[in-house]
């Protein structure tokens, strides 16, 4: 993806669920506490599924989220990353892709993920230049309930059609 | 490798592909290959955390089929993918989904506008029934967009139309009309009934809503009622502050924000999880089978239903015995263009005409045909007959009947799938008593 990025973001079926199934550990960017905001829904949701979800967010750091130690920053997450999960503005993104990258390697940190909403393309060309997968203005948590099926169960267009059981993609 | 492990680019499948297979996948226990009937009223929570998930929103899964069946969800999923759209909610009828709609979106006090060609009952639950609880509906002449800009004003929350409108013939601008709502940022909403997703998808032309009577060509076979609430994903509600039920903490759901937590299927999140929660009409799991079984062969049956009606209508344009006829299908039709452009795989079954003689030529037609019967109903593999201004459109004024077509001279036809040549035979027969 070095071409300019497209007005409308596609990602494969295929590319997502090789994502959902491959990630383990996702550290969340803006984690909230609070259990009305979308943070808080995708977080819960996706440990249900098998995720370990680590908080990062600095007003909140030293608490507990749903049973996670919140960190002030990614290099401060003692353990493995394989996915950054962001819940902020987009014009914030660029700052958490640089800080992604240049704990990439220590945290072997693969995937950047901007939530349903955010968009930087600046933010996307850094991770990918630095060789990790992109995927913005999406949610793991919609994702992974599409993919699984369950999002049908709300009336929601999944696209999908196949003659299969369809699996999700587990962690 | 399945369909959905591909790498290609997002699959664009064909419509008849959607038709059959949209939302209905193998079922996961027993492989069943049709949808079964999930005749339960309720599903059992795993534990207490999850009961809690389910409530709060915060997981997808059952609780109560008041609000969510797996039966009923193939069909929600199934018709909005022929919509090309986001997300939608079926109910109990046509009617139901219209109501869900308004008090989803309005407010005591709020307005909305409507066109004058309007199935009648539409006419009757907007001007009437919704003004109890003070929702206002303005009826404009949405033949003209212009006519519809002068009756806007910032107290409307949406604007409601028939894209090929009930009783007969008349075809609206859809990207004229979408023009002027979202000039006021609000949402057009489209009553897709007669045209059906096959004939014409109001997504594609800027739409923001749409809602069914499944109960027509949906299901198809005139035995089962339904309606269907379908949403775009693409309006913005937060452009403006006329939406507070999806962009303000809603009290009915703890202070959850819906268009923040479900992004682009957050209407119809809030018009599943309060409205139709609240108000109950809901569809039961046996409609929703029979409606998916009807769906399956919506293509098919349009297809025969359009070329049978195009037959007839050139049939009694040209018959010495009838005044006129109002088929967007034929080339004298004013709403012929706008046919060809909104409606290219035909321009419906459903249409009206004038006996010469008026009123009584007219009940001497109804009541003397054998094939076609004569109900109150349009939409069904069987032929139809009646006379709106006595049945259908009796509870309106003679001008409101003459606005929406259905005057006193006017006979509707629902033209089913039949061999024309006996339908045909039957209205020659009919109309030689005249």
């Amino acid at each position: 993806m070095n071409a300019a990025m497209p007005d409308v973001l596609h990602y494969s079926d295929g590319m997502l669920r090789n994502v959902l199934t491959t990630v383990r550990t996702i550290a969340m960017i803006g984690a909230s506490g609070d259990w009305k905001r979308p943070s808080f829904f995708a977080m819960k949701y996706l440990q249900r599924r098998g995720y370990r979800v680590i908080p990062v967010n600095p007003t909140r750091a030293g608490d507990e989220i749903l049973g996670e130690r919140v960190y002030a920053s990614l290099a401060e997450v003692p353990c493995q990353i394989d996915m950054v999960d962001v819940f902020r503005s987009s014009e914030a993104a660029l700052g958490i892709a640089e800080e992604a990258v240049a704990a990439m390697a220590a945290k072997q940190i693969k995937v950047l993920w901007l939530q349903l909403g955010i968009r930087n393309d600046a933010a996307a060309k850094l991770a990918q230049g630095a060789g990790m997968q992109v995927i913005m203005d999406r949610c793991p948590k919609i994702e992974f309930a599409r993919l699984s099926g369950e999002l049908s169960w709300s009336g929601i267009n999944t696209g999908i059609i196949t003659s299969k059981v369809l699996k999700a993609p587990r962690a | 490798m399945s369909p959905t492990e591909n790498d290609t680019n997002a699959p664009n499948y064909g419509f008849e592909t959607l038709a059959v297979h949209a939302g209905a996948r193998p079922d996961p226990t027993t492989g069943a290959r049709s949808t079964p009937i999930f005749q339960s009223n309720a599903f059992v929570f795993q534990d207490a955390e999850h009961a809690a998930e389910l409530f709060n929103l915060q997981t997808f899964g059952f609780i109560y089929s008041r609000l969510t069946n797996p039966t009923v969800s193939v069909l929600e999923e199934r018709v909005c993918a022929l919509e090309n759209g986001r997300a939608a909610v079926a109910c109990a009828t046509g009617h139901a989904a219209q109501f869900l709609l308004a008090a989803t979106l309005l407010e005591a006090g709020d307005e909305f506008v409507a066109s004058k060609n309007l199935y009648g009952g539409s006419i009757t639950q907007f001007g009437l029934s919704f003004a109890k609880l003070g929702w206002t509906c303005h009826f404009a002449d949405m033949t003209d967009a212009d006519a519809l800009r002068a009756v806007m004003n910032h107290k409307i929350k949406f604007i409601f139309c028939e894209a090929l409108a009930n009783p007969g013939g008349v075809v609206l601008d859809l990207e004229a009309l979408a023009g002027v709502a979202r000039d006021w940022g609000v949402p057009l909403v489209v009553d897709n009934t007669l045209a059906t997703p096959y004939l014409c998808r109001p997504f594609d032309w800027g739409a923001d809503i749409v809602v069914h009577s499944a109960t027509k060509y949906i299901g198809g076979h005139g035995n089962t009622m339904g309606g269907v609430v379908a949403e775009s994903g693409k309006f913005d509600w937060y452009q403006n502050d006329k939406f507070p039920c999806m962009t303000q903490p809603d009290p009915a759901y703890h202070g959850l924000t819906f268009a923040e937590t479900f992004g682009d299927f957050g209407f119809s999140m809030r018009l599943r999880a309060v409205t139709l929660r609240d108000y109950g009409p809901t569809l039961s799991a046996q409609s929703a089978w029979n409606l998916l079984q009807g769906v399956e062969t919506l293509p098919l049956r349009m297809e025969r239903h359009c070329a049978n009606a195009q037959v007839i209508a050139e049939f009694l344009d040209s018959h010495p015995k009838i005044a006129w006829v109002s088929y967007a299908g034929l080339t004298s039709s004013p709403y012929h263009a706008l046919a060809r452009k909104y409606l290219p795989k035909g321009a419906g079954a459903v249409f009206t005409f004038g006996v010469k003689g008026g009123f009584a030529a007219g009940e001497t037609v109804v009541n003397a045909v054998e094939i076609f019967s004569h109900l109150a109903n349009v939409g069904d593999t069987r032929s139809l007959i009646i006379h709106p201004a006595s049945t259908t459109h009796r509870q309106l004024t003679p001008e409101q009947q003459d606005a929406a077509g259905a005057g006193p001279d006017v006979i509707r036809l629902s033209i089913g799938i039949e061999s024309v040549a006996d339908l045909i035979a039957d209205l020659e027969q009919a109309l030689a008593r005249t």
